[in-house]
């Protein structure tokens, strides 16, 4: 596979670092100079000095023989123009883009980004994770406006004891997974049963997120 | 006309400043407080501080209510970004996007998005003059 990495920050070196070692063909575009140098000198003739938004670098980089551009500079805009120009002129079929200001998750999305990975929201889905309170959990966000969230059901939740098929749940929301507080996961069918302290897996939209939530959680 | 600029350098303040005087509603954004000083004196319209390609930013600022949005920051990219922000978020009826690079300026503009290269602009401008001084367009007073 022929990966390119726009930006050679401490992101792109070590994805650099990592995708040579599982012997895809890597070249890094990065603005500066001096870490160019530094690149190079760490991992070989890999990386091309140059804006990583400007046609002629993109095209003398190679953009319209790769298999992926990875967009990772500090800057959300320029990961942005960057993979819409991959997609637009050289017709690259997939691009991912770190995301500085999680909140523009959708707009890229939206902008036909295929992929987006901010560490803000990674972190802030570890801290949702580690506070009690916190009663949605967001996994991962899907394609067409659906994501993954783990609700717990509280002890005292009304839907405690009732049937999967007796639930009424949001349009586009489903239970893909129970795991009991023993920590035993749970297949889910119409008969399955929920207990409380249970961990709810569920696929719904982002618009229905807090109405799910309410109904697996409100006493 | 309810009108958000986006970029208060000399084009941005420029252009606010003869949209206030012809009666528009102008709110005008830019990262730096100083950058404002390029404002007339008495200018009617309202100054905001702040990061354009911020979703929050735009939704304070009133870019939902917005007639028009135009980006005309020093960044390409930053101008390209905010304005499909104002476009596909805000749904503002009408953006316009100052993008000096004239390749990405094409790629944009085949992607919908309405917008002009100063470079492109300019340099047919001048070249009017020197080969055709007579027929060149005269520049706006």
């Amino acid at each position: 596979m022929y990966a390119i990495v726009v930006g050679g920050g401490k992101v792109g070196y070590y994805l650099a670092k990592e995708l040579l070692a599982e012997m895809h063909e890597v070249l890094v575009i990065e603005k500066d100079r001096a870490k160019c140098e530094r690149i190079a000198e760490e991992l070989g003739d890999i990386v091309q000095n140059g804006d990583g938004c400007e046609a002629a670098t993109m095209e003398a980089a190679g953009f319209g023989r790769a298999d992926m551009v990875i967009a990772v500079t500090g800057d959300d805009e320029d990961n942005l123009i960057s993979c819409q120009v991959a997609k637009a002129m050289f017709s690259v079929p997939r691009t991912i883009a770190r995301l500085n200001n999680p909140k523009n998750q959708d707009i890229f999305r939206l902008l036909g980004i295929d992929t987006t990975v901010s560490a803000t929201a990674a972190i802030l889905a570890q801290i949702e994770q580690e506070l009690p309170t916190h009663s949605v959990i967001h996994l991962l966000r899907l394609t067409h406006g659906l994501e993954l969230v783990d609700i717990k059901v509280p002890s005292g939740a009304g839907i405690v004891g009732k049937r999967v098929k007796d639930l009424l749940l949001p349009h586009g929301s489903m239970i893909v997974l129970m795991i009991g507080k023993d920590g035993a996961p749970r297949i889910t069918t119409p008969e399955t049963a929920i207990q409380g302290e249970d961990d709810i897996v569920a696929v719904t939209s982002v618009e229905n997120e807090e109405a799910l939530r309410s109904i697996l959680t409100q006493a | 006309m309810k009108v958000v600029i986006m970029g208060c350098g000399r084009v941005g303040a420029t252009l606010a400043a003869t949209l206030a005087d012809e009666g528009h509603d102008v709110t005008v954004l830019d990262t730096r407080a100083e950058a404002f000083k390029r404002l007339p004196a008495g200018f009617k319209g309202r100054r905001h501080v702040g990061n354009g390609i911020d979703q929050d930013v735009l939704a304070r600022i009133g870019v939902g209510e917005a007639d028009a949005f135009i980006a005309v920051t020093q960044g390409d990219n930053r101008n390209v970004m905010a304005t499909q922000m104002a476009k596909h978020i805000f749904n503002v009826p009408r953006t316009l996007c100052r993008i000096y690079d004239p390749i990405r300026e094409e790629i944009y503009r085949d992607l919908g998005l309405e917008s002009i290269s100063p470079t492109i602009v300019g340099a047919k401008l001048l070249h009017e003059k020197l080969v055709n001084p007579r027929t060149a367009p005269k520049e706006p007073a």
